[in-house]
């Protein structure tokens, strides 16, 4: 195996196709979706903006070894659908939620889709460049939004919160 | 008990709902189940996450690539060396730094202690929550010991922060091997204690067997792997699939189970106890000796090598070792290429050079000042880890800057936590204890 048989090759797919090509992965024996994940590169003034990143294994159960991984990239853009592969990876339910709630990447063919990590209420996507660090929100700071007058609240490095 | 409902498939067969956690006394862990009764039956469950989120990945992009570690410590709180490594490894992957040979073997060393402390404090609390208290009191004062000795080699028993990119704090500290083989037999003597009040103990039997099944399909759609996987017979471990590290000059078993329910998940995780003490026993054999504790040298405080660097007296410096703090041990000039890489672009100088001549100290102050740092190349990458649930990896993007732009931690557990309420479904309420004692959920790496 290479030196980077972990990683995998690249492949980059269209928005469009992204499903239609995973699921060709899926036929070709790749059988477990390791990992997803997504890049906003936003602050980088890259277009399209997001990258949506899908992690697949060609696994053998009965040896348990790893027969070769790829990472699928699918650029994608603002206000962005891609279609759910929860039927092909159940798992992949948990991992569309955990980037629609951090980056707003929405999923089409699915069940409503919840926030994993944030609450319901919660207003923006956290993991997106243009969500400020110090942003507080009701839960996570006083109800009002402001603020609290405390200097673990208040000392905050500059060039992390634009401010 | 929130709510009484119907469901519509079987209307006038009353089901009700059940709030477990996100605060109950059997749930190690933040978080909140929803279960669906009917009666003692578990009809649906769900499961809610995200109690203890604390945007580590949102904060490690405002942090340098070496602030990041400390924060990793906290993913898996029971097993923070393999967290340092994992992320420390990705770095360097990602730079294309080669760590010293015995920085390596260090690194293995320091893994397989948490791996062993991982273990003991998932099947000591399972099995105080099914009633074994004395298991869990024995089982942690084991862990107590590999924490002393976590305390020597790292400074801190769970906060470690013990790599840096390019190796790892320190060397280990003198008379380790001597100090681990006694604990080792402590480990050991605790393992055969529980394995006799448990393994073929009727009411733990009784709890654990048969309850809580996966199987190989379902953990392999849900992406399940670590001993989780290894209990339904599918040998798959990073350190044998993707050798990292020195591990493939190690001879070690990756133990299987068969069936893949709660008794498999204990027995997986003790034989695997041991199999890390091996690797550990192995490693301090091989260990490639460093001139730490060779060459023992006299030491000299910071500020009288400071007065011979000012008095030009350079010759007299090479004889003396700078003495140092505590937190600071293991970062002398003896240590410098033997634990950390000899790059001047990525790891500290050795402290005598720092606190002697202005080469060192303006390469010091560079390295740990605001935007100069190390600068990592432009690029993506994956790596991963075998951690103590399982593949731990971190997908790193960086933009050439001195911090990460995008860090993506995964966390084993989360992929066995998406499966829990498919492994509920259909069972008795009794059986979340142990089902969920063995996935040895931890929020810190679950929620981020």
């Amino acid at each position: 195996m290479s030196a980077d048989a972990i990683r995998g090759e690249r492949r980059d797919v269209e928005p469009a196709r992204c499903r239609e090509e995973l699921a060709a992965l899926k036929a070709d024996g790749y059988n477990v979706l390791v990992d997803m994940t997504c890049v906003d590169h936003r602050a980088r003034g890259r277009q399209p903006r997001f990258d949506v990143i899908y992690r697949l294994m060609k696994f053998d159960a009965a040896e348990g070894r790893d027969l070769g991984r790829v990472e699928v990239h699918c650029g994608v853009d603002e206000a962005p659908v891609l279609r759910s592969v929860m039927d092909l990876w159940p798992i992949a339910d948990w991992l569309e939620r955990e980037v629609w709630d951090m980056f707003g990447v929405r999923f089409a063919d699915r069940p409503d889709i919840k926030r994993l990590l944030m609450y319901e209420t919660f207003e923006g996507h956290p993991l997106r460049k243009d969500y400020p660090i110090a942003k507080r929100q009701p839960l996570i700071g006083p109800m009002d939004g402001n603020k609290p007058n405390s200097p673990s609240f208040n000392i905050l490095k500059p060039t992390v919160t634009g401010e | 008990m929130s709510a009484t409902t119907t469901t519509p498939k079987d209307a006038g067969r009353k089901t009700f709902l059940l709030n477990m956690g996100p605060q109950h006394p059997a749930m190690h862990g933040v978080v909140r189940m929803i279960l669906e009764l009917e009666g003692e039956i578990i009809r649906h469950a769900d499961c809610e996450i995200g109690y203890l989120h604390r945007a580590f990945e949102k904060h490690a992009e405002t942090e340098t690539w070496n602030n990041v570690v400390p924060w990793t410590d906290r993913l898996n709180y029971v097993s923070p060396l393999i967290n340092n490594v994992g992320y420390a490894l990705a770095v360097e992957k990602l730079a294309g730094i080669e760590v010293p040979e015995r920085g390596q073997f260090i690194r293995v060393i320091a893994c397989e202690i948490s791996r062993i402390t991982d273990h003991l404090t998932c099947v000591g609390a399972s099995a105080m929550e099914l009633g074994s208290f004395t298991v869990f009191l024995y089982l942690i004062k084991a862990r107590e010991y590999l924490y002393q000795l976590v305390d020597q080699m790292t400074g801190a028993r769970i906060t470690t922060s013990f790599t840096r990119v390019g190796g790892v704090k320190g060397d280990l500290p003198e008379g380790f091997a001597v100090k681990f083989r006694e604990i080792a037999a402590k480990v050991r003597e605790a393992i055969v204690e529980s394995d006799k009040l448990l393994t073929r103990n009727r009411i733990f039997m009784d709890r654990v067997d048969g309850t809580g099944v996966i199987s190989k399909e379902d953990a392999l759609a849900y992406a399940i792997t670590g001993p989780f996987l290894r209990s339904t017979g599918v040998p798959y471990d990073v350190r044998r699939a993707h050798p990292y590290l020195v591990y493939d000059r190690f001879d070690f078993e990756i133990p299987v189970g068969t069936t893949g329910d709660n008794y498999d998940r204990y027995l997986c995780r003790l034989a695997e106890i041991e199999q890390s003490l091996r690797i550990i026993e192995q490693a301090l054999d091989k260990l490639p000796s460093g001139p730490h504790s060779l060459h023992p040298r006299e030491m000299k405080h910071a500020y009288e090598l400071e007065d011979m660097g000012k008095a030009g007296k350079t010759e007299l410096i090479e004889k003396y070792a700078a003495k140092v703090d505590q937190t600071l041990e293991g970062m002398g000039k003896d240590t410098f290429g033997v634990v950390r890489a000899p790059n001047r672009w990525a790891t500290l100088p050795a402290k005598e050079q720092t606190y002697t001549n202005i080469e060192g100290l303006m390469n010091h102050f560079e390295l740990v000042m605001w935007s100069w740092g190390i600068k990592i190349p432009e690029g993506e990458t994956y790596d991963a880890v075998e951690g103590g649930n399982g593949e731990l990896g971190f997908h790193l993007v960086s933009d050439g800057g001195d911090g990460p732009y995008r860090v993506r931690c995964r966390p084993p557990c989360l992929y066995i936590m998406a499966a829990i309420p498919l492994l509920l479904k259909d069972t008795m309420i009794a059986d979340v204890i142990p089902t969920f004692g063995s996935v040895n959920m931890i929020a810190g790496e679950l929620d981020r």
